[in-house]
């Protein structure tokens, strides 16, 4: 090795030392110690861990409330996704024909997404408020009867659902925006020659061509909404009766509330299998679906 | 023919102009109202909180809920912790990014592929699966109730480190060259020229770090247990439970709290915000 590799290599090495040292100590070791946790009945006070081999992972595949939460989470992450890619993608659109003020417009829809959750979840549980919230004020003229979306089994996930969609159509906006600014405007203009609709237009062009960005925006949302917590634990706690309770929430209460350690290391471990598998999927994916 | 062109050229017009004005329109007032909603609801009277219809804009203003609101709980300290914890973090990160971002751009090293894939794995991994082990080392460490239990487990951070990559790359070899040839080490060449260069995305870095640690409320709420170590989201979560016995006028007040130096950074540099998120993920 000559000098220059050798001031080279250990130049490496001390540049990218805290980081590693960090990612090492607080994300890639974590991994195999939840593994490790995950077999052991501890309520990470005590100094005696008891061994239960694979006891927490059939005790959860038999929870019922595993199982309504893993259902809450899917439902939560399809319709987010869904829902707030629609918008952003109609929205964006619109802003795309640079209309005036179009700066202030988007300034104003993004703003959700630097607000901290926990203000955010806090007004909305305000809004929601069944006899005095600012909702009731939109739904009574529509027929609708009073609702407690916070404290009803049936209301509390759409609840939850609103809110994620409110506070992610910015982010999802501001990407299709710069998708839809990278189509060369003479693939339009030739569309426009061809006498093609505005309708034909949206499907035929801007809908492939800004799917690499609908294609990211789908699994990162996904994920997102996978590890959202703040939202659930300030809006509802999960309730009522576990109604509105999501994956990582579950997580928290039986680490941090139950100190079931064991139990919610193997939670742990089945979300992280469970992301991986999404990331396997999208790499695969992503050559075959998307245009480029 | 005359009349029907103009025709067309209305219905051009409203297709290209006035639509996207309702559109637009319609979403920001969606989106704004609750941000609206919390500060009329924090200037209201107890009484006018409590009428159905509400009340758009309170007779008086109350100023007091403010104060008020102040006082349930120390949120004098709130902010300290706030504002030690994020500052700590953001400038720590900052560090470790550019450290790692100037290796990855410009160190020659035989495994430096292989530790590329070691971030990007890294960046892959839900930080939320680790929150117990994390847990643990900072019990052992008897870090639970500090700052530095606070900012330790998310100074590195693969995003920042991958964004300011990108950018050193950007910068002529040229430049570099120059710099080897009048006898800098790394550390010179980067402290002196990289940096220097990159100031418009350590700018937008250090903005998006200040938000992200300054709303961060999962793991200063697991790290902290005692009322004084506290930041401004998990005080704010916490005023809201029966025994402080407050009106919504009084909690709005809080958030407002909470929200006011993240709206000010916002409202100075929405355009830099904005754009960076749009190119960083746009480059991948």
């Amino acid at each position: 090795m000559s000098v220059r590799e050798k001031r080279d290599m250990w130049a490496f090495i001390g540049f990218t030392a805290p980081t590693f040292i960090l990612l090492a100590l607080f994300i890639f070791w974590p991994i195999f110690y939840s593994a490790y946790l995950s077999l052991f009945k501890w309520n990470m006070i005590s100094p005696r861990k008891t061994f239960l081999g694979f006891q927490n992972y059939q005790d959860m595949f038999k929870d019922p409330v595993f199982w309504l939460v893993s259902k809450n989470t899917i439902l939560v992450a399809f319709y987010t996704v869904v829902v707030k890619m629609g918008i952003a993608l109609y929205l964006a659109t619109q802003l795309n024909k640079r209309v005036k003020g179009s700066s202030m417009y988007r300034a104003i829809i993004f703003s959700p997404t630097f607000t901290a959750n926990v203000a955010i979840a806090m007004v909305w549980t305000w809004i929601f408020e069944p006899t005095f919230g600012l909702l009731r004020v939109v739904l009574r003229p529509l027929g609708f009867p009073m609702i407690d979306w916070i404290h009803s089994t049936s209301h509390s996930l759409p609840a939850v659902i609103i809110v994620l969609v409110w506070s992610g159509i910015g982010y999802d906006m501001v990407l299709f925006l710069a998708a839809l600014k990278n189509i060369p405007l003479e693939i339009y203009d030739a569309a426009l020659v061809d006498g093609a609709s505005p309708l034909q237009t949206f499907w035929r062009i801007s809908f492939p061509l800004v799917s690499p960005t609908t294609f990211f925006l789908t699994i990162t949302g996904f994920i997102n909404v996978l590890k959202s917590f703040d939202i659930v634990r300030i809006m509802t706690e999960g309730g009522p009766l576990n109604s509105s309770n999501v994956f990582v929430h579950y997580l928290y209460q039986n680490a941090f509330q139950w100190f079931r350690t064991g139990f919610a290391s193997a939670l742990a471990l089945i979300l992280f299998i469970f992301i991986m598998i999404i990331t396997l999927v999208q790499n695969r994916l992503s050559k075959h679906w998307v245009h480029y | 023919m005359g009349a029907q062109a103009k025709n067309r050229n209305i219905a051009q017009l409203i297709v290209s102009k006035v639509i996207p004005h309702i559109v637009l329109l319609l979403a920001t007032v969606v989106i704004g109202l609750p941000f609206f909603w919390m500060l009329t609801t924090a200037l209201k009277s107890p009484q006018e909180v409590a009428i159905f219809p509400p009340v758009w804009w309170p007779e008086t203003i109350r100023w007091d809920n403010f104060v008020t609101a102040w006082n349930t709980a120390p949120f004098g300290r709130f902010y300290i912790n706030s504002i030690v914890t994020a500052a700590f973090g953001v400038v720590l990160g900052l560090i470790a990014a550019a450290f790692a971002a100037y290796a990855f751009a410009r160190i020659r090293f035989k495994y430096r592929d292989f530790f590329f894939l070691v971030m990007l794995a890294a960046m892959m991994i839900p930080g939320q699966i680790a929150l117990i082990p994390n847990y643990v080392i900072l019990a052992k460490l008897k870090w639970i109730n500090t700052y530095q239990g606070i900012v330790v487990p998310h100074i590195a951070n693969v995003f920042g480190a991958f964004l300011l990559r990108q950018y050193f790359l950007t910068i002529p070899d040229s430049l570099y060259d120059a710099a080897e040839i009048d006898g800098m080490g790394h550390a010179k060449i980067m402290l002196y020229v990289a940096l220097p260069l990159s100031k418009p995305v350590l700018g937008t870095l250090l903005l998006y770090l200040f938000i992200q640690k300054w709303n961060a409320y999962l793991w200063p709420l697991i790290v902290t247990s005692k009322q004084n170590m506290r930041t401004l989201p998990v005080g704010l979560a916490m005023i809201r439970s029966a025994e402080y016995a407050i009106g919504p006028e009084h909690l709005m007040a809080a958030s407002i709290f909470v929200l006011v130096p993240v709206l000010l950074v916002y409202f100075l540099a929405q355009k830099q915000l904005i754009e960076g998120i749009a190119a960083g993920a746009v480059k991948g």
